[in-house]
């Protein structure tokens, strides 16, 4: 995913000379092939991400369209209050672009686990948020938010992610990635891919199993979503984030008005406060946190009892 | 300058002391100790500094200024009604219900450049307008506003150690350096000391002088960008309260705002 946004973005420049990047002094080997292409609207602002989300306000107000990266928690939660203020208060063009969406720098511990970050950006006024599931989707979102000229989060995973599903039409739209109505799994980021398999996994024992990519999360089509999940007697979501303020209260919020829908079951990460994490790979703590294909079986199984 | 209907800096730092003292004392409002400490500094910057124009507020080629001690925001104000970017009655709507002329600074009023009053957020902003102006080649030159209490926000610190490593020489910073903050003084709250040496050490072209002397501030002001290609910080040593005798150097100034009979006085001691 950091190969395609980068190689999406130089795309862009390409095309925008107005398109700025600034790094917090992370993405060795990433970056720079866009430094090399494009020095003067380049900068590595280093450990400081205050003073680089300032900055980039600072540069988006005077008329450019500024990307900042680094990863995870720290071009957003380190540097919350000047999104909030000085980027989304002003709404300055500025772009938060974040690599290791959830356990994807699994074995470096808590402190690089970006596990409530979507639902933080998404409680910014103004800001529009995006979580790709696969490469595919990455390049999209980096073209769309390049022209949005709004404040926008795009959350990455790492690399090595598959494409799922067939070519993207709309982002803002959700995706079906496997059809079914029956059960709807929605699923933000790349581990839609279990959601892949779960679904697979479940149409085997007969169920009718359809999966939704939800990419999108603010704004959320509601009205998109509501269709997706029609003919649903279970709606389940799956997200590599905590529960709070992820794709589940989006979703649940959504459907509170409405007098009549389907259950909704919330996977996804437990919160962690006060517990120390192991190390492991993604895929090692993604399973111990509950969100292995066969878990998720178990889970959607489980909801189906009770339905 | 494009606006020499304006007057001398020393009766335009009387005309915004007597506005802002009247607008704090309508509202009720605080910080005017620390209005009061930069009026000079304004008086300078807005009369014979910065290359705007309030009929083009946007211009491309501006000036920037960038208040980030945004608490600071009557001053602010009653300045840019002085300067023509809307009229002086609209400073009678300060801080009242549905007006935008909040307590702390606000872009929704014409001429501010941002809104500030979260402290350490300015001088990040002015350094990214400062990369642009030098991009862009058009000669335009930014001047950021920091309390002294400000420093004591790790961001600054950032900003500091960046804009010289990018020798930003169309960026001024300037302290209004008043020893006051909002509990107690700067020397007992977090010393700034030895505030000079800090910056010099940190690469910038350091300006000491006394805060209400405008031909020093016009001086210093007017030498930016330095010919030593670093960017500028004018230590301004201010007095909170300047002109008031009974708010001078008063931490209580920070908060109050003055009763109908000190709203008297106090407008007779500024010369309104």
């Amino acid at each position: 995913m950091r190969t395609t946004f980068i190689e999406s973005l130089s795309q862009a420049a390409s095309e925008n000379p107005d398109i700025w990047l600034l790094c917090g002094d992370l993405g060795y080997s990433v970056l720079e092939p866009f430094a090399a292409k494009f020095p003067e609207r380049y900068l590595n602002i280093g450990v400081a991400e205050q003073n680089m989300a300032g900055i980039a306000a600072g540069i988006a107000l005077s008329g450019k369209t500024v990307f900042i990266y680094s990863i995870g928690n720290f071009p957003t939660l380190r540097c919350l209050e000047q999104l909030r203020n000085d980027v989304c208060y002003h709404g300055a063009d500025v772009k938060v672009v974040a690599v290791g969406a959830g356990y994807a720098y699994g074995s470096q511990g808590y402190t690089h686990h970006a596990l409530e970050d979507a639902g933080i950006m998404s409680m910014l006024p103004g800001i529009e948020v995006f979580v790709p599931c696969d490469p595919q989707e990455v390049r999209a979102a980096t073209h769309l938010i390049a022209g949005s000229g709004k404040p926008s989060y795009l959350r990455l995973s790492r690399q090595g992610e598959p494409n799922l599903g067939t070519a993207v039409t709309d982002l803002r739209k959700p995706r079906i990635l496997r059809e079914g109505r029956d059960i709807v799994i929605l699923a933000s980021g790349p581990i839609a891919s279990r959601a892949l398999e779960a679904a697979e996994a479940l149409a085997g024992r007969g169920g009718d199993v359809g999966v939704v990519g939800v990419s999108c999360l603010k704004p959320l089509d509601e009205a998109a979503i509501r269709d997706a999940v029609r003919d649903a007697s279970l709606i389940v979501t799956l997200e590599e984030h905590i529960l709070r303020g992820g794709l589940f209260s989006m979703v649940a919020g959504a459907f509170a008005g409405d007098a009549t829908r389907p259950p909704v079951t919330g996977i996804g990460i437990p919160e962690q406060g006060g517990k120390t994490s192991s190390a492991g790979s993604r895929e090692a703590l993604l399973d111990a946190a509950g969100l292995s294909a066969g878990a998720i079986v178990a889970r959607i199984e489980q909801a189906l009892a009770k339905r | 300058m494009t606006r020499p209907n304006l007057p001398e800096p020393t009766e335009f730092a009387r005309r915004i002391r007597a506005h802002a003292l009247r607008m704090v004392h309508a509202a009720k409002a605080s910080h005017i100790g620390g209005c009061l400490s930069m009026a000079d500094i304004l008086a300078v910057l807005y009369t014979r500094i910065l290359r705007l124009d309030p009929a083009e507020p946007q211009a491309a080629n501006r000036d920037r200024f960038v208040l980030s001690k945004g608490h600071a925001t009557a001053i602010m104000y009653a300045t840019l009604a002085e300067c023509g970017f809307f009229s002086l009655a609209e400073l009678d709507t300060y801080c009242r219900d549905g007006s935008i002329f909040t307590g702390h600074v606000s872009h929704a009023v014409p001429g501010v450049e941002v809104s500030t009053g979260s402290l350490g957020h300015g001088l990040p902003i002015a350094i990214g307008m400062a990369l642009a102006a030098r991009s862009a080649g058009r000669g335009a030159r930014v001047f950021c506003l920091l309390s002294d209490g400000e420093c004591d926000e790790g961001s600054n610190w950032e900003g500091i150690l960046f804009a010289p490593h990018h020798k930003l020489d169309n960026l001024c910073v300037i302290v209004d350096f008043n020893k006051i903050q909002s509990f107690g003084s700067v020397a007992e709250v977090l010393n700034l000391d030895p505030f000079a040496e800090k910056w010099k050490a940190f690469g910038w072209q350091v300006e000491e002088i006394d805060g209400h002397d405008v031909a020093a501030l016009e001086r210093v002001l007017g030498g930016v960008p330095a010919p030593s290609g670093r960017p500028t910080v004018v230590i301004a040593h201010t007095v909170k309260g300047k002109g008031v005798s009974f708010m001078e150097n008063k931490l209580e100034w920070h908060y109050r705002s003055p009763s109908d009979e000190l709203l008297a006085q106090a407008l007779a001691e500024v010369g309104a």
